[in-house]
């Protein structure tokens, strides 16, 4: 029990921090966590023992993750964005009207997207791994990449545009 | 796209923005990008983007761990639930568990399911053993007031009990109270004071309203756990702990005479 805890909670931050980069809320977030540590914990026995733990449990909460927004899709439940407001990014580096409010320009791109963004540049998986996480051709990985980082260049760009617009 | 520069592909340039290009690859990149500015500029942005996320992100992976969150209370949660099914199926005993604390809304039944009315004593030792497990492996809040405030911790239990409540001293065996909590139980309130050794080997004394005139000790063996139980007065009691039965009679008996004998109310430490 006290192993299976040391085990599990050193990957409880960054479960964290993508299930917020993902929900934007940190009620919703924190219950994603706790159902996957929740399945988890009623699969372990499941688990094959030479898979890497960490990978696992991502897998686990982005399968739930999009399992629960299906299941809002079907139901029409619109999904808040209940954090609208950013948290504060230093408006004035040179860089900040670029950059500005990466995590925000995320919400619009589709989840898929989104989360091989964060798998890849803030949690730190290998290609291969976050390929595997969210169930895609390990060939069609870096592909899928560049074009979600076309896309959310695009998406900062008229940001910025906006924001300049309305400056002036 | 000729010589060198053809041989750099997007993917080249999107493991660069990761900063996972090496060796002779990242060189043949930099080597790329020197020469084709527009892309340089675009690589590097991208690199930015992928920073600011980082950043934003940065503090949420620092937070410290909500308790809702520690595995500990998501397995004593689970336990509390298969306790449940466990209960419902194998003796009629009806408990339903909510949060961490009082959160037990717990009703029984004394019946088996097969219909068969248990014995006042069963019933005690049952509900005592399944409090036992539940709160004995919690480790963030295994009781609801600690031993710092006895007296008001007996105080509130007798209330609820609507019996004078003493923590009987068991210092003689190692065993030292570390509180106690309030229990719901089927007729009305338990209550289950908590002890611990020095290797944090924890027992417990529970008590609650029960009827029936046994007043014999009842033996229960289940998993691990070992539980002797009784009724005095329309009251039932049980002892529960992680010990065989030759260990556990001994304490059992003074929990006896210091609980539901005939001289109470001495308030020890």
């Amino acid at each position: 029990m006290a192993d299976l805890a040391a085990l599990l909670e050193p990957h409880i931050p960054a479960l964290r921090r993508y299930a917020y980069a993902l929900l934007r809320n940190h009620e919703q977030a924190d219950d994603l966590v706790q159902d996957t540590l929740e399945r988890a914990l009623s699969r372990w026995s499941l688990r094959r023992s030479e898979g890497d733990l960490r990978a696992w449990l991502f897998t686990i909460q982005r399968n739930l993750h999009v399992s629960r927004w299906r299941q809002d899709r079907r139901r029409g439940v619109p999904v808040e964005m209940d954090e609208a407001v950013l948290p504060g990014v230093p408006a004035r580096q040179e860089t900040a009207l670029e950059v500005h409010d990466v995590l925000a320009a995320l919400d619009q791109l589709p989840e898929e997207q989104k989360s091989l963004l964060l798998l890849v540049g803030v949690e730190d998986f290998s290609y291969d791994e976050a390929a595997r996480i969210l169930g895609m051709p390990i060939g069609t990985v870096m592909s899928r990449l560049s074009r979600a980082r076309l896309r959310l260049r695009s998406i900062v760009e008229t940001g910025r545009t906006t924001l300049l617009r309305r400056v002036k | 796209m000729t010589g060198k520069d053809a041989a750099i592909r997007e993917e080249d340039l999107q493991a660069y923005v990761d900063g996972r290009a090496s060796g002779e690859r990242l060189a043949e990149i930099e080597a790329y990008l020197a020469q084709h500015p527009e892309e340089r500029e675009r690589v590097a942005l991208e690199h930015r983007q992928r920073a600011a996320l980082r950043g934003q992100l940065e503090n949420k992976a620092a937070e410290p761990i909500p308790p809702r969150l520690w595995i500990t209370n998501i397995q004593a949660a689970r336990r509390r639930r298969w306790g449940w099914r466990l209960g419902a199926a194998a003796a009629g005993l009806l408990l339903f568990t909510g949060g961490i604390g009082t959160g037990w809304i717990a009703a029984n039944r004394m019946e088996m399911a097969s219909g068969q009315p248990t014995s006042g004593t069963t019933a005690v030792a049952e509900n005592a053993s399944l409090a036992y497990r539940t709160f004995v492996v919690e480790v963030a809040h295994p009781v609801e007031v600690d031993a710092q405030h006895q007296a008001h911790l007996l105080q509130w239990l007798s209330r609820r009990l609507g019996k004078p409540l003493v923590a009987p001293d068991l210092t003689s065996f190692g065993y030292r109270l570390m509180g106690g909590r309030l229990l719901p139980s089927g007729s009305g309130a338990a209550a289950q004071l908590m002890y611990d050794d020095p290797t944090g080997k924890r027992l417990t004394v529970y008590v609650r309203a029960a009827e029936g005139s046994e007043t014999a000790f009842r033996f229960q063996h289940e998993g691990e756990t070992s539980t002797f139980a009784w009724i005095d007065r329309g009251f039932g009691f049980a002892v529960t702990g992680a010990l065989q039965r030759d260990e556990l009679l001994p304490i059992a008996e003074a929990v006896y005479h210091g609980l539901s004998g005939e001289s109470p109310a001495v308030k020890k430490d």
